[in-house]
C-alpha cells in the first residue's frame, strides 16, 4: 500500500486517487464545495487548496503519489480558503436568515468552519432572476456558486445535460438547457441525482423548506469537519469516468 | 463607390439562417468538435448569434442548445445581440491608448451617435473595446466586422470612416490603405532574415530520419517561445512515447493565439515566414508519426487567413504537404487553419485544444498533459509559432549551430515585438542574452523626446522593469519573455499601466474558478477606486492579499499572472500608488451621492440633505 | 477582517482606567431584533452594567455618541441619515462592530436591491389604486432619502469585527463582548457562529 501524509497523518492511497478522493476514503476532512465522491473532477471552487510538498495544489485534481507531503488543516491554507469564502458569498445574494438551505449548505457550514464572521470585501449585489417555472424545484440564481456539480451530475449520472455553463470571466452563469431557457420545458425532473446535488441553496425543492426547523438541521448538528459529508455513498470511489477538465460533458 | 452595402436578408424569416446554417455546417460534416469554425462562418452571415440560430445549430451538429449557448456566450467575438453592420473592435491596450484610441473612439461614436458596448437598434454600427489587436507597432488599431483591420488611426481617419458608415459604403470598398499592415522589421536574425522555407528541412530530415531530427532538436536546447520555455524535445519525446487512442493518431498544433498585450511577432512570422512555420510542424509531424496538423489563428488574424490558406495550397502542390510527401511513401501530413473568436485564455495549451474541439477554452485539469492526451485525446503536441520557424532552420543546419547562438540556458535567438515610446517600433530579433538596455538603444527609446522609465517584458503576465535593471539580460535564466516588449518613458503613469492591465485580466478570465473570477474583478474595483482618487490605506492591504492568493490558488496561469503588473508596479513605482493609497480613513467603493439620485428624482428635492459626500 | 488596526490589537479599555469602557449601539435598516437579542442575555445584563457604560443607545436614549470604546451597529444602510450615523459612530468609537445579517449584508432591506428605487416610490406614493388624486412622494426635506441600494456597513466604513446572525444570539452577544472587552480580541466559539 502506497501512502502520503496530510498534515503529518499517513493516509494509503490506490491507483488513480486524488488526494482528495484518498482522505475522504479514510474520513479525513479536507474542505470543499465543487467536488463530490460521484462526479468527474472538476477545481473550480479552490477551496481544497492544500500544500503539496510546499506547492499549493488543489486536492481534488492533484492525483496521490507516495512521496507527497501535504499539508491541509493549517493557519495559512484556512485563511487562504476564508478569502475565497468571502468572494463567493460577496459574488451572489447569499442571505443566509432567508434561505431554506440555511443550516444544511455546504458554503455556510465550511465557512463556519473557516471561522468566516464577515463577508470583508463589498457587497456585488448581483440581479440574477430566480427561475421558479417547474412545478417540484426551483432555482435561485442569487445563490449559484458556480461548483458545477449540477452540470457534471446531470451529465454524468442523469444523461440529460440539463445543464451548462455560458458567459466568461465575472459574467459566468448557469443555463438550463430548454427551448425557453426555463427549468420547467427542460428534461429536468426532481427525481434527477441533480436535482439533490447543489451544495447550496440554489436547486431547491419546493414545499420543503422548512420541514426542520432552522437551528436544528445537518451542520447546526455536528461541524462539516466532523460529519462524514457522503451522505450519497460513502463508499462509492470517485468518478473513474476521467473527463478531467472536459467538465461539461460530451 | 457610393454603393449600399450588401446586407444579408436575416431579419427576413427563418428560411434564410436555416440555409446558412445548413450550409456552413454542411461544410464541417456536422462535427460537433468544429463549433466554434461553425459558429464564426454562420455569424459571418448572420452578423449576430440569435437564440434562434443558436438552436438551428445545435440541432444540425447534435448538441444541446445549452451547450451552444455555452460555447457561444464564452468567446468576445461571438454576439449574442444585435450589433451594427459595421462592428468595431477598438484595440485597448495600454499602447493604444497612450497612442490616443480612447479619444478616438469618443469621436466615432459621437460621429455616429452610438455609445461603445451598447449596439442601438438599427444604427448601422456598433462599436466596443477589445483586447491587444496586435498592432500596437502601428496603432491605433481597430478590427471591423472580426475581419479586417484597421490601422494608425487618427481622426482624420475617423472622420473619414464616420462618412463611409453613413453613405453605407461596404467594407470591400473602403481605401486599402487604411488596412494596410507593415510587418516594420527592425532587426531580423537566423529566424527572420532567412529565405522562405521550400523543402529544405523537410529533406535533412527524411536524410537524417527521424530520431536523429529529434536528436538535432535534443542538441539544439530548442525551448518552447510561448512563454514557459519547456524543453521542446523533451515534449515531442513525452508525444511520442504516448500510445495512441483507436480513434485517431499523434496531432500537431501550432499555437498562433498571440493574446499577450504588446505582442505581435508572430503576425510578422506568418507574414514573412509561413513557409518555416508549416514545414516545422511537418518535421515535427515525421518526429513523432503525426499525419494531421492543427493552426490555432487568434481570431483577431483572420484577415491572413486566405494567405496562408494560399501558402498551404503551394505547399500541397509542391508535395511538401499533403500525401507523399517529397515522395515518401508513408510520409502523409496536412493541416487545416482553426480561427480563434477572441479569448486570451486560448493561448494556454489545454484551453487551446478545448477550443479546437469546439468547447468553451477552459483549462484542463492536468495531468493528463496534452502530449498524454490533448486534441480528442490524442497524444498532441502544441507549440508556438516561433518555436516551429527555430525547428525548420535547426533541421536544416543542425542542433549545434543553434545551440551556440544565446546563452548557457537559453539557445538561439528570440524575436521581440517593441512597441510604446520609442522612436522605430516594431519586430528586433536578438540572440538570447541581449541586453534590455541594448534594445532600447536600437529602438530609440532614450533618444529625442524619450527617456524609458520602464519596460513590460513579456506582456502584462510578464515582468515590469525599472530602470535599475535595464542591465539584465534576456534569456530564461534572468528575464524570459514570450515576446512583448513595451516601453513606458517617465510621462507615464505606471498606475494607470497596472490598472490597464488589471481591466484585461478581469475581462479574460474564464470565469472557471473562484480566486481569478471573483479576484481579477476585485482588483479592477480597487484600481478604478484609486483612479478616481477614493483610495486609502486599506485599499493596499487588500490588492497585496489579493495579490498574494491569485498567486497559487487558481486553476491555470492566467490567474497566476493576473496581479504581476499590480505586485510589480508596487515594488518598484511606489510614488504612482502612495498619492493615491494615502487616505488613512477607508472610503467607499461607489458613489453614495449618486445612489441618492433616483430619490431626488421623484421628489424632487435637492437640499443639502438630499446629498451625500463619497468621503467625509 | 479587515486591514490590521490598532485599535483591534490591544484591549478595549477607556484612556482613563478608571472609567468603565465606553459602548454606543444603534439600530439602522435593522428590525431592533439584535437589540432584543442583546437584552436576552438577561440576568446578565446587570453584570454588563457593572463593567460597562451605555453611551447612545436605544436603552438610553442618548442622540449622539461621545466618544467611545465600542459602537455596535444593527442593521445596514438604507438611507443618507443611516450613513450619517454610521459615520458619527466610526468617527466616534474606536471600535466599530457590525451586528447581525443586516449590517453585514445588507440583510433583508437587501432584498429590494434589484428594484428601481424611483420606481418604488412613485408606485407607493402617487401611482397606487385608492391615493388620494394630486398624491405624490413625500418630499419633506426632514425625510432621509433612500439609497438605490440597501448597502452592508462594511462597504461604507471600516468595520473592525463582524459578529454575525440573525440575530446573533444572547450567547453570542454575551461572548463576543466579554471577550472583545477582556483582550481585543472578540471569541464566539464555534456554537455561536451563525448566519442565520
Amino acid at each position: 500500500m502506497n501512502y502520503f501524509t496530510l498534515d503529518g497523518l499517513e493516509v494509503p492511497f490506490e491507483e488513480g486517487d486524488t488526494l482528495m478522493s484518498a482522505a475522504r476514503r479514510e474520513g479525513h476532512y479536507v474542505p470543499h464545495l465543487c467536488w463530490h465522491p460521484r462526479l468527474g473532477q472538476s477545481g473550480a471552487c479552490r477551496v481544497c487548496t492544500v500544500k503539496v510538498n510546499g506547492r499549493l495544489a488543489a486536492a481534488c485534481t492533484t492525483r496521490a503519489s507516495a512521496d507527497q507531503m501535504v499539508e491541509n488543516r493549517t493557519t495559512e491554507l484556512d485563511a487562504k480558503r476564508r478569502l475565497l469564502l468571502q468572494m463567493l458569498f460577496v459574488e451572489g445574494n447569499h442571505f443566509c436568515p432567508g434561505c431554506e438551505k440555511s443550516g444544511d449548505c455546504l458554503l455556510q457550514a465550511t465557512a463556519y468552519e473557516m471561522g468566516m464572521t464577515g463577508p470583508r470585501f463589498e457587497e456585488f449585489y448581483p440581479d440574477r432572476p430566480l427561475d421558479a417555472s417547474h412545478p417540484d424545484t426551483w432555482i435561485d440564481f442569487d445563490r449559484c456558486i458556480l461548483c458545477k456539480l449540477c452540470v457534471r451530475a446531470s451529465t454524468e449520472i442523469d444523461h440529460k445535460n440539463v445543464f451548462a455553463i455560458g458567459g466568461h470571466g465575472i459574467d459566468t452563469h448557469l443555463v438550463v438547457d430548454s427551448p425557453s431557457g426555463k427549468l420547467v420545458d427542460s428534461r429536468f425532473s426532481a427525481d434527477d441525482f441533480a436535482a439533490g446535488v447543489c451544495p447550496v441553496g440554489a436547486i431547491l425543492p419546493k414545499r420543503r423548506g422548512f420541514v426542520i426547523p432552522i437551528h436544528e438541521r445537518r451542520f447546526d448538528r455536528a461541524p462539516v469537519a466532523e460529519e462524514s459529508w457522503l451522505e450519497n455513498d460513502a463508499s462509492t470511489r470517485e468518478s473513474t469516468d476521467d473527463t478531467g477538465g472536459h467538465d461539461e460533458g460530451a | 463607390m457610393m454603393t449600399t452595402i450588401r446586407m444579408q436578408p436575416t431579419d427576413s424569416g427563418s428560411d434564410s439562417e436555416r440555409q446558412i446554417v445548413e450550409l456552413v455546417v454542411k461544410r464541417y460534416d456536422s462535427r460537433k468538435d468544429a463549433l466554434v469554425q461553425i459558429l464564426r462562418e454562420v455569424q459571418a452571415e448572420t452578423h449576430w448569434l440569435s437564440r434562434k440560430v443558436l438552436h438551428l445549430v445545435a440541432a444540425a451538429v447534435g448538441l444541446t442548445p445549452a451547450r451552444v449557448e455555452g460555447v457561444a456566450s464564452f468567446y468576445h467575438f461571438f454576439h449574442l445581440q444585435p450589433v451594427g453592420r459595421y462592428h468595431f473592435l477598438w484595440s485597448d491596450n495600454v499602447i493604444d491608448r497612450m497612442l490616443g484610441s480612447r479619444m478616438l473612439a469618443r469621436e466615432l461614436c459621437r460621429l455616429l451617435h452610438i455609445v461603445p458596448g451598447k449596439p442601438r437598434q438599427a444604427a448601422p454600427a456598433s462599436l466596443d473595446f477589445t483586447s491587444c489587436t496586435g498592432l500596437g507597432d502601428q496603432g491605433p488599431a481597430v478590427l471591423l466586422n472580426q475581419h479586417q483591420v484597421l490601422t494608425r488611426l487618427d481622426e482624420l481617419r475617423v472622420v473619414e470612416i464616420a462618412e463611409l458608415v453613413h453613405a453605407r459604403v461596404p467594407i470591400e470598398e473602403w481605401p486599402g490603405e487604411w488596412q494596410r499592415v507593415d510587418d516594420q522589421l527592425r532587426r531580423p536574425d537566423v529566424l527572420l532574415a532567412s529565405p522562405a522555407a521550400q523543402g529544405e528541412a523537410l529533406r535533412a530530415t527524411l536524410a537524417r530520419g527521424a530520431e536523429a531530427t529529434l536528436d538535432e532538436i535534443v542538441i539544439s536546447r530548442l525551448r518552447g517561445r510561448g512563454g514557459a520555455g519547456f524543453s521542446t524535445a523533451t515534449k515531442w519525446r513525452a508525444c511520442l512515447h504516448s500510445p495512441c487512442p483507436a480513434h485517431g493518431g499523434r496531432v500537431v498544433v501550432c499555437n498562433a493565439d498571440e493574446g499577450e498585450p504588446g505582442t505581435f511577432k508572430d503576425r510578422v512570422l506568418l507574414t514573412r515566414q509561413a513557409d518555416a512555420v508549416f514545414e516545422g510542424m511537418t518535421v515535427a509531424a515525421r518526429v513523432i508519426g503525426a499525419t494531421e496538423g492543427l493552426v490555432y489563428l487568434r481570431g483577431e488574424y483572420r484577415y491572413m487567413l486566405e494567405t496562408l490558406q494560399s501558402v498551404l495550397e503551394q505547399r500541397r502542390r509542391d508535395q511538401l504537404l499533403g500525401r507523399q510527401i517529397l515522395g515518401v511513401d508513408g510520409f502523409n501530413f496536412d493541416l487545416d487553419i482553426h480561427v480563434g473568436a477572441g479569448a486570451y485564455v486560448c493561448g494556454e495549451e489545454s484551453a487551446l485544444i478545448e477550443s479546437l474541439e469546439g468547447k468553451r477554452g477552459t483549462p484542463r485539469i492536468r495531468p493528463p498533459f496534452p502530449v498524454e492526451r490533448g486534441y480528442l485525446d490524442r497524444p498532441t503536441v502544441v507549440n508556438n509559432v516561433e518555436t516551429f520557424c527555430a525547428v525548420t532552420r535547426i533541421a536544416q543546419r543542425g542542433g549545434a549551430w543553434w545551440s551556440a547562438i544565446g546563452t548557457a540556458q537559453s539557445s538561439g535567438t528570440k524575436i521581440h515585438s517593441v512597441s510604446g515610446d520609442c522612436a522605430r517600433p516594431g519586430i528586433y530579433e536578438y540572440p538570447f542574452g541581449v541586453s534590455i538596455a541594448q534594445i532600447l538603444e536600437d529602438c530609440g527609446a532614450n533618444s529625442g523626446a524619450h527617456h524609458a522609465q520602464a519596460v513590460q517584458v513579456g506582456g502584462p503576465s510578464g515582468l515590469c522593469l525599472a530602470t535599475d535593471e535595464f542591465e539584465r539580460c534576456i534569456g530564461f535564466e534572468d528575464v524570459p519573455t514570450a515576446g512583448a516588449f513595451m516601453v513606458f518613458d517617465e510621462t507615464r503613469d505606471m498606475f494607470e499601466t497596472a490598472r490597464g492591465f488589471a481591466h484585461f485580466f478581469a475581462h479574460e478570465s474564464c470565469g472557471f474558478c473562484t480566486p481569478c473570477r471573483v479576484g481579477t474583478e476585485l482588483v479592477v474595483r480597487r484600481m478604478d477606486k484609486l483612479a478616481k482618487g477614493h483610495g486609502s490605506i486599506f485599499d493596499e492591504t487588500e490588492l497585496r492579499e489579493l495579490e498574494s492568493l491569485l498567486h497559487g490558488t487558481t486553476h491555470c496561469g492566467l490567474g497566476a499572472t493576473a496581479t504581476n503588473p499590480l505586485r510589480d508596479t508596487l515594488a518598484r513605482f511606489r510614488p504612482a500608488y502612495e498619492q493615491r493609497l494615502k487616505s488613512p480613513t477607508f472610503t467607499p467603493g461607489f458613489d453614495l451621492d449618486a445612489e441618492l439620485a433616483a430619490a431626488r428624482r421623484v421628489t424632487g428635492r435637492d437640499d443639502a440633505d438630499a446629498h451625500l459626500v463619497w468621503q467625509e | 477582517m479587515r486591514a490590521p488596526d490598532p485599535a483591534a490589537q490591544k484591549p478595549v479599555a477607556p484612556d482613563n482606567a478608571a472609567s468603565k469602557p465606553r459602548i454606543a449601539t444603534v439600530s439602522l435598516a435593522g428590525c431592533f431584533g439584535c437589540h432584543m437579542s442583546l437584552l436576552d442575555i438577561d440576568e446578565r445584563l446587570f453584570t454588563l452594567f457593572d463593567i460597562v457604560e451605555f453611551d447612545r443607545s436605544p436603552l438610553t436614549d442618548i442622540k449622539h455618541c461621545a466618544a467611545c470604546d465600542v459602537g455596535l451597529i444593527e442593521g445596514g444602510l438604507c438611507n443618507a441619515e443611516n450613513v450619517h450615523v454610521l459615520r458619527e459612530f466610526r468617527a466616534r468609537c474606536k471600535v466599530v462592530v457590525a451586528v447581525g445579517a443586516c449590517a453585514i449584508n445588507g440583510g433583508l432591506p437587501a432584498q429590494r436591491n434589484a428594484l428601481d428605487i424611483g420606481q418604488i416610490l412613485l408606485d407607493v406614493y402617487q401611482h397606487r389604486p385608492g391615493l388620494a388624486t394630486g398624491s405624490s412622494v413625500p418630499n419633506d426635506p426632514e425625510l432621509p432619502l433612500p439609497l438605490a441600494r440597501v448597502h452592508a456597513i462594511h462597504d461604507v466604513v471600516h468595520i473592525d469585527h463582524f459578529l454575525p446572525g440573525c440575530p446573533p444570539s444572547a450567547d453570542a452577544i454575551w461572548a463576543f463582548l466579554t471577550t472583545l472587552l477582556a483582550d481585543g480580541a472578540p471569541k464566539l466559539g464555534r456554537e455561536n457562529l451563525h448566519y442565520d
